[in-house]
């Protein structure tokens, strides 16, 4: 057989594409509803460990259903729109109109039936997204954790923001100064003054990354002021009272 | 064919030429993309080797099967075909069964396509070797390969984070307190060109294979 006359040359090369295009497509098909799977248990992995709970990302299902128990989806005005906050792909959403943006939110209630609100993170690293979670404690101010995902970040340095060590800090800083305003976390390069509530520390050679993390967080939770601003609790009198007294012991 | 043991001094060549003598990167200067890329870690320098051992031993048994049936003027495209399809499947399988590995590697999975290995043993060897031997050489090429990424991987890793597969070891050694530091320069590109520098250059102080004369 003459393996170099032209119609063998095409008949050749039809041939394997249709092969290879088959078995391409059998395997994706076939795959594809492990690799979903997978996707969906690291977000709620993710999701659990903004307030402080480690799973494995296999065993994820069941602690989720039990702590999470609302997943609302809101607009930019703060009311509740239908649809679960799960199926929203915050990639997608970040490309429309502000107006037109989605926002989802979820709501956990820990056993000691505290409540925390849990923000979705997704912005710019250096070289591709970031994304993670950040809960507030029930005055809507105080941070209860926050987790970092990234895509590609630069290993050893801006892939760091997935380490404990970075995200820990997060812990009790706070999204509203003492007037009311909203100031957000920065993540601040050189590192954060001592004792700081509106700063953690950056990565060293993280810059961009770690910049990345601070305007992700600042545009991000912005959007949910108007909800938050309505769920703040009502500023209860007797705290403020006693909060008053132990100042005048000191 | 004549038959000859599976592994007669002939074939056993084909797997320990690579490693010294006849070595990917060190010597025939191939796949050195990706021995930069991936050795800031230990971790996915292991991943990375054995992904590189699969496509190439089994890449080179197919073309090597195929090598009597595949027309000589599209022989490269059908060679990038075949390693192109295992790279995908190699991807989407670590994607649905070892998550953890492939959120590591991504990039660089599908980066295999591009190692230069793969392509040149496929031409070199297999295109002209029966499947045996030529899964042999896969073999051996891969090795070779793989021994130098964790060689310069153990190097950065320890040198540039103070860790070895992510454990701390310095820390817990307790270097830090006499006032070590991690040095951040191993974990730009440039350190690995030249821990692979260094590589070569002792292994050619001691082969005297490789010494070239004047």
């Amino acid at each position: 057989m003459n393996v170099n006359k032209n119609s063998y040359t095409i008949g050749f090369a039809s041939i394997m594409v249709i092969i290879v295009a088959a078995l391409l497509a059998y395997a994706s098909i076939l795959l594809t509803p492990y690799q979903d799977r997978n996707i969906e248990l690291e977000k709620k992995q993710n999701i659990l460990q903004s307030v402080g709970i480690e799973v494995e990302r296999d065993n994820s299902e069941l602690p989720y259903s039990k702590y999470i128990k609302e997943e609302i989806v809101l607009n930019d005005n703060g009311n509740i729109l239908d649809g679960s906050a799960f199926d929203i792909d915050l990639g997608d959403e970040l490309k429309k109109d502000i107006k037109n943006q989605k926002l989802p939110l979820y709501i956990s209630m820990l056993e000691d039936s505290s409540k925390y609100f849990i923000i979705p993170l997704r912005g710019k690293g250096l070289w591709g997204p970031i994304w993670g979670y950040i809960s507030l404690k029930e005055d809507v101010n105080t941070v209860f954790g926050a987790v970092f995902a990234h895509e590609k970040e630069t290993p050893g340095l801006g892939a760091e923001i997935n380490q404990t060590f970075f995200q820990e800090p997060f812990k009790d800083q706070r999204i509203f100064n003492e007037d009311n305003e909203f100031v957000s976390i920065t993540v601040k390069k050189g590192g954060a003054p001592e004792g700081s509530i509106h700063a953690v520390d950056a990565i060293s050679g993280g810059t961009i990354t770690s910049d990345g993390v601070t305007d992700m967080i600042k545009e991000r939770v912005s959007r949910y002021l108007p909800y938050l601003e309505k769920n703040k609790p009502v500023v209860n009198d007797t705290l403020v009272s006693v909060n008053l007294i132990s100042k005048v012991d000191e | 064919m004549s038959r000859e043991a599976l592994f007669s001094k002939k074939n056993k060549l084909l797997l320990t030429d690579p490693l010294d003598d006849n070595n990917p990167i060190t010597v025939q200067v191939l796949g050195i993309c990706s021995a930069l890329a991936i050795t800031v870690q230990l971790e996915a320098a292991v991943v990375m080797a054995l992904s590189v051992l699969f496509v190439l031993s089994v890449a080179n048994v197919i073309v090597s099967l195929m090598r009597n049936l595949i027309p000589s003027r599209i022989r490269i495209i059908v060679q990038l075909v075949v390693i192109a399809t295992l790279v995908i499947l190699v991807d989407e399988v670590l994607k649905a069964f070892v998550y953890d590995v492939s959120k590591e590697l991504t990039v660089f999975v599908g980066l295999i396509i591009t190692n230069c290995i793969i392509m040149g043993r496929l031409v070199a060897f297999a295109s002209a070797n029966p499947p045996w031997e030529s899964f042999l050489d896969g073999l051996g090429n891969s090795f070779g390969y793989g021994w130098i990424l964790v060689a310069v991987a153990f190097i950065r890793e320890l040198l540039g984070s103070g860790t070895l597969f992510g454990y701390p070891v310095l820390e817990n050694l307790g270097i830090y307190e006499h006032g070590y530091e991690n040095n951040g320069m191993m974990i730009l590109p440039p350190m690995a060109l030249v821990t692979v520098g260094i590589i070569i250059w002792i292994q050619r102080m001691r082969n005297n294979k490789l010494i070239e004369s004047n």
